[in-house]
């Protein structure tokens, strides 16, 4: 019986993916190449075919690399229905149907959800809406800030030292063009590496001429008499002239389509089992809709079953991949989404890698290497267990670490390595904010156990 | 069987040269195989070597193999000179490593080895010229040792003519690398390798004398006058960098051509298709680099700590047999890892290692491999074997043919 059906859903079912980037490609993609020849529809609410974002940020940027050939390859034929540029506005769990912004429906079998995030936007509206007030996440942003580039400003001002205006700034001084870099934090990107790491980052970007402003926050954007803006406030009560202005506060998840359909998604995400199949807000798991990407928040085996929601490019494709797969199979055929976090990030002529979940760690170690010479392997370990490594230019070992912390390794690290330091013989504290406080970008957020959590509200600290 | 046959005493054992496999295919039966007290840790299946070339408890440094008790090599570069980047951990291999890519490859180079692309053809086609009349060849003598020689002497400003001066010290000390224990523990032989490592030092130093004065469009000048963020090279590094990749950057290619064009000629319809589209010697390169490596172990590492590997713990100070050329045919790895297909599509091969030791001189090679073999392919009408298998040089680690006798119709 389930055998017939399930044959019948990969013979002439109807798929529907929401979300027609990296993950809504790769879940297409491995559908067909797993033999599922029914109808395929793809919506996506940008005008275009999926393209890659790590390099908006990045070649782009530094004009070694135009936008718009940032086109995804596509590497199986999907025979799919493109509805593009037109935006998913509701679900109709029960009536299992799409709704969409040009008031047109799409009927599924199955669902599969990769509608991401978006930019964070400046919160005032107003002082949002300033000439040269941008954000970076999607194509269009980048030309935008590409053309803003090019015509010389005398000065950018990035808001917020997460990774994306870590690189918005490298690719500033690159070009040779004056950047202030703001952020809340006593350093750059201590929300996903700590306070250690942040150091040798902010060590990094003085280094490189940044005017980096640490322990502040931006409290207004003053923009001239024809709209434009011209300087920037900060708590501490000193003015920044400036005339392009990147607003790098992270993401929010593209989840408010769903408010009122019945499924377990909030600002955090959309909840899922390792399988990918998504909770509803009673925390009952639905057997016909799949979250997949950077909106997906899902158990780790690994990291105490709790809710993990990482914003990697590799999740992506991986997740996606499971969650077609668990799509058009029988329940005994279902994968689990075992990946291990990593991302990259390339800036100021440095490669930092990561694996594992850095926020999660209490303690450092410096296991190859030196902070000083910004080479280094460092461990990050929670309750006497591996949890996380990071590497800065030192890349070729990482796998090793990877491997150590999917087997649970002790922390702290009592082998030798090679090009141990006297400085990495002891742990010492990874010095993370304190969860509670809000930060940027993350990356990789333990967000609890809750399918249904609906509570994180983030609001920027006015003082 | 009733006396128990030493593994590793087969793989250096002559006469499993020509077709080594079986005994690898048996090695992978034991995947840390460990014979005798003092004796080497050999490990065999591609997951194993893969990771434990990305293990930081694994060292490259001459001088703890040398206290792990045998290293023809490490001895042998007791001479004066100090150790190559290839026998030297982080941070001394990582900044040796930069300055030398600094003058190679991308970021700072990017187009030093395409550069080279016409330059390789010309020197291809000259050769193949060169077979004039005949109707067999020799294609050691006169193809597959002749053009990376060339290459490796342009690329580093090393004059050409002097290659019979250089070849001289070159073999004993390729043949140095060989991890037979009899030549290892043989002291006349030992005492060659280290004399003729110093006199190619010695030989080298005149050029980079000449070069730190006069740069050229060299390697060498480059080596010699690069004053990066890493600081300058001193002379002794300049010397020991610069007899490593004249070493490394011929005798590796030699084999390359040599296994590839003996591979093809056993596979005429694959030889055919080259003939046909000539870009696909890229995928070709790729197979010959996993169905016959030219570097068939990493003989020369050891572990700084106890290290469990599938079970077996490999105690603190053991040494490390890594033998590429059984992971790269690893049926857990590959599927019909033993038939030979270009057209594979999961081809992530050990032939150039893994790590940060993989292979520096990767891009040259393959570029040599790639127009040499598309090359001979196009020119020569018929090809064929003269005798299969061909006779093999002794080496175990550098392993491939001595002779390839082809004969064949005529030129195109």
């Amino acid at each position: 019986m389930a055998d017939d059906r399930m044959e019948r859903l990969r013979r002439e079912g109807r798929i529907a993916i929401v979300g027609a980037s990296l993950a809504g490609l790769r879940a297409a993609e491995t559908l067909r190449a797993e033999g599922f020849t029914g109808e395929l529809t793809l919506i996506g609410d940008e005008p275009y075919e999926p393209y890659d974002r790590p390099p908006l940020s990045k070649g782009v940027l530094m004009g070694l690399a135009s936008p718009e050939h940032t086109d995804l390859p596509q590497r199986w034929e999907i025979d799919a229905k493109w509805r593009l540029g037109v935006a998913a506005t509701g679900l109709d769990l029960p009536g299992r149907r799409v709704l969409l912004a040009d008031g047109d429906d799409v009927e599924y079998d199955r669902l599969l959800i990769a509608t991401g995030t978006r930019a964070r936007p400046w919160p005032n509206e107003a002082e949002a809406a300033l000439d040269g007030v941008l954000v970076l996440r999607t194509r269009d942003d980048a030309v935008r800030l590409q053309q803003r580039l090019k015509a010389g400003p005398r000065r950018v001002f990035v808001i917020g030292a997460g990774f994306a205006g870590c690189e918005i700034a490298s690719a500033c001084r690159e070009k040779g063009i004056a950047v202030t870099v703001a952020e809340r934090a006593g350093a750059p990107l201590v929300g996903a590496l700590g306070g250690v790491i942040g150091a040798v980052s902010a060590d990094l970007m003085t280094e490189n001429g940044v005017d980096l402003r640490t322990h502040v926050t931006v409290t207004a954007l003053e923009g001239d008499s024809v709209g434009r803006v011209r300087a920037v406030h900060l708590s501490d009560e000193s003015v920044v002239e400036a005339d392009v202005v990147v607003v790098s506060l992270g993401s929010l998840r593209n989840t408010e389509w769903l408010t009122g359909s019945g499924l377990g998604a909030g600002p955090r995400g959309i909840a899922c089992d390792a399988g990918c199949r998504a909770f509803d807000f009673r925390g009952i798991v639905t057997d016909d809709v799949f979250v997949a990407g950077d909106v997906a928040r899902s158990p780790h085996a690994l990291f105490g079953y709790q809710f993990l929601s990482l914003e990697h490019w590799g999740n992506a494709v991986a997740q996606a991949e499971t969650a077609a797969h668990n799509m058009i199979c029988l329940p005994a055929d279902r994968r689990p989404h075992l990946w291990m976090p990593a991302f990259w990030s390339s800036q100021f002529g440095v490669n930092i890698k990561s694996v594992g979940v850095p926020p999660m760690g209490d303690d450092l170690m410096i296991v190859q290497g030196s902070l000083a010479e910004r080479r280094f392997v460092g461990v990050y370990g929670h309750q006497g267990r591996m949890v996380a490594a990071v590497s800065f230019d030192n890349t070729r070992w990482l796998e090793f670490y990877q491997r150590q912390i999917e087997r649970g390794a002790p922390f702290p690290v009592e082998f030798p390595t090679v090009d141990r330091r006297p400085e990495g013989r002891q742990p010492v504290a990874a010095d993370f904010p304190d969860p509670s406080l809000p930060t940027h970008a993350p990356g990789v957020t333990l967000s609890g156990y809750s399918p249904a959590d609906q509570q994180l509200v983030f609001t920027p600290a006015r003082h | 069987m009733t006396t128990k046959v030493s593994l590793v005493h087969q793989i250096t054992d002559f006469t499993n040269r020509a077709d080594p496999y079986p005994v690898y295919a048996e090695l992978r039966k034991t995947p840390v195989l460990h014979e005798q007290d003092g004796g080497p840790y050999v490990i065999s299946s591609y997951w194993d070597i893969e990771s434990l070339l990305h293990d930081p408890r694994i060292s490259s440094d001459a001088s703890n193999l040398a206290a792990a008790g045998y290293d023809p090599l490490g001895e042998a570069e007791q001479t004066g000179l100090p150790p190559s980047f290839l026998r030297l951990d982080p941070p001394e291999h990582d900044r040796l490593r930069r300055i030398a890519n600094s003058a190679f490859g991308p970021p700072q180079c990017p187009h030093r080895v395409e550069d080279m692309r016409d330059g390789m053809a010309a020197i291809v086609s000259e050769l193949i010229d060169g077979f004039g009349d005949a109707r067999e060849i020799d294609l050691v003598d006169q193809f597959a040792y002749p053009f990376p020689v060339t290459v490796i002497c342009r690329l580093l400003g090393v004059p050409r003519e002097d290659e019979p001066r250089f070849r001289a010290w070159v073999d004993p000390l390729v043949a140095s690398l060989d991890p037979d224990t009899r030549q290892g523990s043989d002291p006349e032989f030992q005492k060659a390798a280290q004399e003729a490592r110093m006199q190619l030092g010695m030989f080298l130093a005149e050029l980079v004398e000449q070069r730190s004065k006069e740069p050229r469009d060299d390697l060498l000048s480059d080596l010699v006058n690069s004053h990066g963020p890493d600081g300058a090279m001193t002379m002794m590094e300049v010397l020991s960098t610069s007899v490593l990749l004249l070493i490394a950057g011929h005798e590796t290619t030699v084999n390359l051509i040599t296994n590839g064009m003996l591979t093809l000629l056993r596979h005429p319809d694959v030889l055919e298709r080259l003939r046909q589209e000539p870009e696909l010697s890229v995928r070709i390169v790729e197979e010959l680099l996993r169905y016959e490596p030219p570097v068939q172990m990493v003989p020369q590492r050891t572990c700084i700590a106890d290290i469990e590997v599938r079970g077996v713990t490999i105690p603190k100070g053991s040494r490390i047999w890594l033998v590429l050329a059984a992971g790269n045919r690893d049926p857990e790895r590959f599927e019909n890892p033993d038939t030979f297909d270009p057209d594979r599509q999961d081809i992530e091969h050990l032939g150039f290692g893994s790590g940060i030791h993989s292979c520096f001189g990767a891009p040259l090679a393959r570029l040599e491999a790639q127009i040499a073999l598309s090359e001979l392919a196009r020119r020569m009408d018929n090809p064929r074997l003269v005798q299969d298998p061909p006779p093999y040089r002794q080496n175990a680690v550098l392993r491939g043919p001595r002779h390839l006798d082809i004969a064949f119709d005529g030129l195109r």
